[in-house]
């Protein structure tokens, strides 16, 4: 047999260039998806908060309260004014009256309430897109400040810390409950876990309500809310202990409300995974499970696990409002509380945008891991994937 | 379409069933028997209402548990006693004596928490006085007081100077029923004896006494911080519950169906135009913006059921029902439709739809609790119904009287035990709708 004459440098080259044009198309096939994903994006979050706007201002009962406020401001201002300004005492009612007058025109053009709502609902879209969000009406934040971005910036640790925790424990007990279970299903183990997955339907602040009178009214071991104990611990370390300490309850809900349904739907992936004939005939080679698991089963799973722990976080920033006023968490979802209580406008739409954002953000972010792990679009085979 | 010999095969949906009637049977007990009307006066309490509740009890039940009892409202009224137990003397020409002579067992193993005379008096210009004297089962004799009623007068010994001088304790409902012959603090027990001995100074003039003692225990339900009687707020609350869950989650189920067979079937523009839209509701933060409405506009269960059905009309049931739709669309019996000359409508409501809705019940009526869960979210946050009462108000009155920590676990437990029993409910019967309809999932 004779030996073809190799031609390695010519061969080699052409493999070369094929697989760099290929690494370039999935390169700009990716990031073409990614761009028209960041554009959808930003076209549905302006529309979203353009829909918050309206409804912030339906019946213009924000401006009315505005008009009020600018009103008994300067009205006040200037009452105080005539006791020391001999200018303005000698100054009869009506002409005080007109320029109290003159001077809420001014405010008012100043704020830009003067314009047409339609006008003034695009400006107010262009600030609240900016994030622009300008004072609160009554709150403060810790360190004195009326400003909405102070106020939320102080409280948005907090608010991470609960729920990265939260989510990252949600996330691995899912998936490798999830793994385990598919492996003995029918089991009673299994069983159970199907049974429970109902229990989602209650938010994680009603499992949290039980966590409190079991573990900390009754059994007095864990404290009843709060993030730290007070007076703060000094330490690093001990301020770690006691908001771990303080953590168990509020993460025990966030675990206990989503884990077993989040099992349950991912094992029922893995499942559905698992029965497709290139997976019996990965067996039938005679790889090793784990391999087989790794890379025929959990590999084409990821996508719809995603998708399915996209839903988990969208529901958990909603249920992180009175879960945080539950637990009296200082996060932003507490401060939303507070806002309410002390009827503070600017802070409640505010927040709301800053919601708007981080869904849009969260399944922006989502979109793109899609892209990086589902083949058909990285090969390019329609990026209709979601 | 669906047999009574499949959902036997599946206790669990027999339990289900038996809860969600129930419910019903809760609902329309509440309905009938309390009026709305009475309902709302009942819930806004006031002096009138409630003037015979005790502050924070507990319910009755609780009495099953402990060895030794807890005391329930004691009520003494004078207009109610036996003719024996008043009696008139006649001291000089325009001077009257009536002395009433409560008497009442007390079996109890703690104090009475609150104790208050309500004495009314009828007269023209001079006022009678009364004087009050109370003996204990050993026979020792307290001065309870001294009352010149002008017309309704409320009497609280333990906030009478001169009163708490005389007995030895911080109140006077401790004094009046301690053992003094034990160290720690006990109520005595028998039978005690109140009297109350007024003089009357005109020929038409009197007196009528009332002696509330307010128990520990209270009703099935117990009572909260303004003396409401839970039980009417779980009572009421029920039909409300079920009203708000049902009705939401059967709107969106079916504005969520039509919305996707006619994206389906219309394609093209219209498609994309609905899955824009489903975009643009998928990332509205659903649930400040309900905070936001209900800051700015109104509480009311009504309009904030509204707007949860307004936020969810194009909601994420709109891409699962497409996706299926997708399926069905290319079905021959579809084609077969079209080829007798159906009409878009017709195919829509009459062969589209009716496909799947055995897909969707099991959805819908699982649910059903999400919703009731939402009442209560919002009423946790103080934007709950202002008139109406429901388990999310009760709620979160218990949080914001800090319930847990003052040991009222009754308080809190109570609505959450029923909304759990919601939960499980409609779970267990849309579970196992879900496997009778969808016999595929009966292998996984």
């Amino acid at each position: 047999m004779a030996v073809a004459p190799i031609e390695p440098s010519k061969e080699l080259a052409d493999v070369e260039q094929a697989s760099t044009k290929a690494r370039n198309d999935t390169v700009f096939r990716l990031s073409k998806y990614i761009l028209r994903r960041i554009l959808a994006a930003i076209a549905t979050v302006t529309v979203g908060v353009y829909l918050t706007v309206l409804i912030a201002n339906m019946g213009g009962a924000l401006d009315d309260i505005r008009r009020a406020v600018i009103q008994e401001e300067i009205a006040n201002f200037v009452a105080i004014q005539a006791l020391e300004d001999p200018a303005l005492k000698a100054m009869s009612q009506e002409q005080r009256n007109e320029m109290v007058a003159q001077q809420v025109a001014l405010a008012e053009k100043r704020f830009g309430l003067d314009q047409p709502f339609a006008i003034r609902s695009f400006r107010a879209l262009g600030s609240a897109m900016t994030l622009n969000l300008g004072f609160a009406d009554n709150m403060t934040s810790d360190s004195g400040s009326r400003l909405i971005r102070n106020i939320i910036l102080e409280r948005l640790p907090a608010t991470l810390v609960l729920m990265g925790t939260g989510l990252l424990m949600l996330f691995f007990l899912t998936l490798f409950g999830g793994l385990a279970l598919s492996r003995r299903y029918g089991s009673w183990l299994d069983k159970a876990i199907i049974g429970l997955a109902p229990t989602s339907a209650a938010p994680s602040w009603f499992y949290a309500l039980f966590f409190i009178v079991i573990f900390a009214a009754l059994l007095n071991w864990l404290p009843f809310g709060g993030m730290v104990s007070a007076p703060p611990p000094e330490t690093t370390w001990g301020y770690a202990k006691s908001l771990a300490f303080h953590m168990i309850i509020p993460v025990g809900a966030i675990v206990i409300n989503a884990v077993f349904s989040g099992i349950y739907s991912q094992r029922t992936f893995f499942l559905a995974f698992a029965s497709e004939d290139y997976v019996d005939m990965a067996k039938a080679k005679g790889l090793p499970d784990n391999l087989v698991e790794r890379r025929y089963i959990l590999r084409p799973t990821l996508p719809p696990i995603i998708t399915s722990f996209a839903f988990v976080l969208l529901a958990l920033w909603g249920g992180s409002i009175v879960l945080e006023t539950v637990m009296n968490w200082p996060g932003l979802g507490n401060t939303y509380g507070q806002a309410i209580g002390q009827f503070d406008t600017a802070v409640i739409i505010s927040l709301t945008v800053l919601d708007a954002y981080l869904l849009t953000f969260t399944l922006l972010i989502l979109d793109i891991m899609y892209a990086i792990v589902d083949p058909r679009v990285r090969v390019g085979e329609g990026s209709s994937g979601r | 379409m669906i047999r009574w010999s499949e959902i036997r095969q599946y206790p669990s949906a027999i339990v289900g069933l038996a809860i969600i009637f129930g419910f019903i049977l809760l609902a329309l007990y509440a309905v009938i028997t309390i009026p709305y009307s009475e309902a709302l006066e009942r819930w806004r309490g006031g002096e009138a209402v409630v003037e015979n509740n005790p502050r924070n009890a507990r319910p009755t039940w609780v009495n099953w548990f402990n060895q030794e009892n807890l005391p329930p409202t004691l009520i003494l009224d004078s207009r109610e006693l036996p003719e024996t137990a008043i009696s008139y003397t006649t001291i000089s020409d325009d001077i009257e004596e009536k002395v009433i002579t409560m008497s009442f067992d007390y079996e109890y193993a703690s104090f009475v928490p609150e104790l208050t005379f309500f004495i009314e008096a009828d007269f023209i210009e001079k006022q009678p006085f009364v004087e009050i004297f109370w003996v204990t089962p050993n026979g020792e004799e307290i001065r309870a007081g001294e009352v010149t009623p002008g017309g309704q007068e409320i009497y609280r010994p333990t906030q009478d100077d001169r009163v708490m001088r005389r007995v030895e304790a911080n109140s006077a409902e401790v004094g009046f029923f301690l053992d003094p012959s034990l160290a720690e603090p006990t109520p005595q027990k028998g039978t005690y004896q109140v009297r109350l001995v007024g003089l009357i100074f005109e020929e038409e003039s009197d007196f009528e006494a009332k002696l509330v003692m307010y128990g520990a225990v209270h009703g099935i339900a117990g009572t909260d911080h303004l003396r409401r009687d839970i039980s009417v707020a779980l009572l009421w609350g029920t039909p409300i519950a079920m009203a708000f869950g049902l009705v939401a989650a059967l709107v969106i189920t079916a504005a969520n169906m039509i919305i996707a067979a006619t994206s389906v079937w219309y394609g093209g523009w219209v498609d994309s135009a609905i899955q824009r839209v489903t975009d643009v509701n998928l990332i509205l933060p659903g649930l400040p913006l309900l905070i936001l409405i209900g800051t700015l506009y109104s509480r009311s269960i009504w309009v904030i059921l509204g707007m949860v059905i307004a936020l969810n009309i194009f909601g994420g049931g709109v891409k699962t029902y497409r996706s299926i739709f997708l399926q069905t669309r290319e079905l021959p019996y579809i084609e077969a439709a079209q080829a007798y000359g159906a009409g878009s409508r017709r195919i829509i409501f009459r062969y589209l739809i009716p496909r799947v809705i055995p897909l969707v019940i099991p959805a819908l009526v699982t649910s059903v609790p999400a919703f009731v869960f939402t009442e209560a979210t919002l009423a946790l946050l103080g934007l709950g119904d202002p008139v109406l009462p429901t388990w999310g108000k009760v709620i979160e009155n218990a949080r914001s009287q800090g319930a847990l920590f003052n040991g009222y676990y009754y308080w809190m437990l109570e609505p959450a035990v029923l909304m759990m029993l919601v939960g499980v409910g409609f779970s267990l019967v849309g579970f196992a709708l879900d496997r009778i309809f969808n016999p595929k999932l009966r292998e996984i």
